[in-house]
């Protein structure tokens, strides 16, 4: 590879940074102003002019997707002139940050987002609140000082409990069980393995968790993931993926494997996802919520907030469109609705 | 796996004085490029068979080998473009391309035959390759740059083409999803595919004047444009035929795994240069053999399996690939020195 071949071009190489350096320079101060103005005006909120932009924890995943399609929906009802989605291509930490630097310098009234992780978006976000924008968590939480409300699919401890719950019936009540999660750090799946260690301990004393691993929701690493766990826990009768990348992943591996209909799965999953594996029989039941509600609800609590009708203290409530009212509870967090249970008879029922 | 000591113009020597020095210990210094990893896999099959013997079950076996396969395949590629010193960033996203057209194709033409999908992949790999091999040899910029924007560009194609959309297993035909799961004689299909394919590249490439030629552009392009090889052809042939075999694991991808998307192969491109690289391809090119770097593919892939069925953390699984580059690195900078040494001694005697 000729990595170095242009050596004689150092001067011209030089002058053509610093040139760069210069108009990136004058960029910023110009964008820098701008974002300035335009923000203070959206700050103070001509009605019908809001905007709304959703940052995900990462583009073209198919559940983020489905709950976009809510929040834009939501949106629209809502009243916002305008609704966008962007984000970055991989749910790594700091991926997010350009964004809400962006909507920050754009002047946007509402920030709706999913944080890839908690702590990393916080002083991007801080800054876009300076600027007078909202923020509207939503999927997974930031830290609790860096937004406004937090919309929750579920409360975090039921979502935990039904997987558990469901797995417990699945291996009949005792064995070894493991964890294949999304990556190390992903807020809303490490609360969730909390509560159920939790509740492991204290309702199945004969089901233990014997591995915690992680496919960084990623279909590669899930798969790998499975497969080692299969082979270093002999006896494991059953897995809880509480990611709809891994759960997917997983019942690949296990429906063309000779562990199908002998290691139980569960979690959650998208129902078009799991279908095939549900009806194959090497899934029996698996859970998740309409992750359009969330979004939509996501739209409603982010209206309401720049409209200054709540401010994300615990017992605000405003309205949700067709969901109806919705109470703000403690730690600014709302709740959307009770996970659903898909199996055989059922999932045919959903579209998502 | 055998191929124990590629014919002569051998690696970082002209080809006339090699003879001189002696073909078996030439042999020696050859065989010392795909010797460490091939005892290095043993090594570490044997250990984590010894630490669990599930490990080498029939079904932790068939795991073993249907996970090296795509990645055979593309270390394949990636050493016949290597080894003509350039470099190809963009198999990712090339695979990534290929994998969701096999998934539209299914799922546009529900009866559509098994060997036309893999036809139109294999074609496709080769247009998006052909295109990275255009650009380098008419655009005369280093091949690092070029693939790195092509990586960027196949990638952004595969996200504005497929967007959120998301093929899945049930989508294709359950022959095709078969292929990756039947074996024959123990061996997974594709594992079959993926070793035949080795056979015929590692053959091109040692007993072709074609195959030749990649070393000797690779040793010093020049000497090769000066000696009347159309370098710019080869290359450009080079980079055609690794992006037929990128799309080649495309296919197979789609065949292996659940979904495929916007996002699927990325950042596999580092793997991929790794395994070669781990497997004895010289990144400066002219040297090392297809053979090693399929073996450097089934070594990473087995590290990662390894790992896992020891209960190790995975996160130290990055780490030791990264001591494997630099022991590959380390052995190939030993290797030259002593050839550069043995040269010199020769030809004094000689004079």
């Amino acid at each position: 590879m000729e990595l170095f071949r242009n050596r004689a071009g150092g001067r011209r190489a030089r002058r053509i940074a610093t040139f760069a350096a210069v108009t990136a320079t004058v960029a910023l101060i110009a964008t820098g102003c701008a974002a300035g103005d335009s923000g203070s005006d959206g700050g103070s909120g001509a009605d019908g002019s809001q905007t709304i932009t959703f940052i995900p924890k990462q583009l073209n995943n198919p559940y983020t997707d489905v709950v976009l399609g809510g929040g834009e929906e939501g949106a629209d009802a809502a009243g916002f002139a305008s609704s966008e989605v962007v984000g970055p291509l991989d749910a790594s930490a700091s991926s997010q940050v350009s964004f809400i630097n962006a909507e920050t310098q754009a002047g946007t009234n509402v920030i709706v987002i999913a944080a890839n992780d908690p702590d990393a978006v916080c002083s991007a976000l801080e800054e876009a609140r300076s600027g007078g924008a909202k923020i509207v968590a939503f999927d997974s939480d930031t830290n609790p000082d860096c937004r406004d409300v937090f919309i929750s699919q579920v409360v975090a401890k039921d979502v935990a409990l039904i997987q558990t719950k469901l797995i417990a019936e699945q291996i009949g009540g005792s064995g070894q069980i493991a964890i294949l999660s999304a990556t190390a750090n992903a807020t809303n799946q490490n609360e969730w393995i909390k509560y159920m260690e939790e509740d492991l301990a204290a309702n199945y004393p004969d089901i233990e968790l014997v591995a915690k691993v992680y496919g960084d929701d990623d279909d590669t690493k899930s798969f790998q993931e499975a497969q080692g766990l299969m082979q270093a826990y002999p006896d494991l009768k059953g897995i809880i993926s509480p990611t709809t990348v891994g759960i997917a992943a997983t019942a690949r591996y296990l429906s063309t494997s000779e562990y199908k209909g002998k290691v139980a799965l569960t979690g959650l999953g998208l129902p078009n996802e799991m279908r095939p594996f549900v009806k194959d029989g090497t899934v029996t039941e698996f859970a998740l919520w309409d992750p359009a509600q969330l979004g939509y609800v996501a739209a409603f609590a982010g209206k309401a907030l720049a409209d200054g009708d709540i401010t994300g203290a615990e017992g605000d409530t405003f309205e949700a469109g067709d969901l109806g009212e919705r109470e703000v509870g403690a730690d600014g967090i709302v709740i959307v609705g009770p996970p659903t249970v898909f199996d055989a008879d059922n999932i045919d029922d959903y579209d998502f | 796996m055998t191929q124990t000591a590629p014919p002569s113009p051998a690696p970082n020597a002209p080809a006339p004085t090699a003879r001189r020095a002696g073909r078996s210990r030439f042999g020696g210094i050859l065989r010392l490029r795909e010797l460490p990893v091939a005892f290095a896999l043993i090594v570490l099959v044997v250990v984590t068979y010894a630490a669990n013997p599930l490990f080498l079950s029939p079904q932790g076996t068939k795991d073993l080998l249907l996970n090296s396969t795509i990645m055979i395949i593309l270390a394949v590629g990636q050493a016949i473009v290597i080894i003509t010193r350039n470099v190809d960033l963009s198999v990712g996203s090339i695979l990534g391309l290929v994998a969701f057209g096999t998934g539209s194709l299914f799922a546009t033409f529900p009866g559509i035959p098994i060997p036309v999908v893999f036809l139109i992949g294999l074609a496709f790999g080769m247009l998006l390759g052909a295109i990275n091999g255009l650009l380098v040899t008419i655009a005369k910029v280093p091949a690092l740059v070029i693939t790195l924007g092509t990586l960027y560009i196949y990638r952004g194609l595969s996200n504005a083409w497929a967007g959120g959309t998301q093929y899945f297993a049930d989508d294709r035909p359950e022959a095709f999803g078969n292929l990756s799961v039947d074996t024959f004689l123990g061996f997974p299909v594709i594992t079959l595919l993926a070793l035949a394919v080795v056979v015929i590249v590692a053959v091109v490439m040692a007993g072709t004047r074609g195959g030749r030629d990649l070393y000797a552009i690779g040793s010093d392009p020049d000497a090769a444009k000066l000696f009347g090889i159309p370098v710019g052809r080869r290359v450009f042939t080079a980079f055609a035929v690794n992006g037929l075999l990128a799309g080649l694991a495309g296919v197979l991808y789609a065949s292996r795994f659940n979904s495929v998307g916007a996002t699927t192969g990325n950042g596999l491109e580092l793997d991929v240069v790794a395994a070669a690289v781990v497997g004895g391809v010289a990144i400066f090119g002219g040297s090392g053999s297809v053979v090693g770097a399929a073996l450097g593919a089934v070594l990473l892939t087995t590290i990662t399996s390894a790992l896992a069925a020891m209960r190790v953390d995975k996160f130290w699984q990055q780490a030791i690939v990264g001591v494997l580059i630099l022991a590959a690195i380390i052995i190939d900078r030993v290797a030259s020195l002593r050839t550069a040494r043995r040269l010199r001694i020769s030809e004094a005697r000689d004079v």
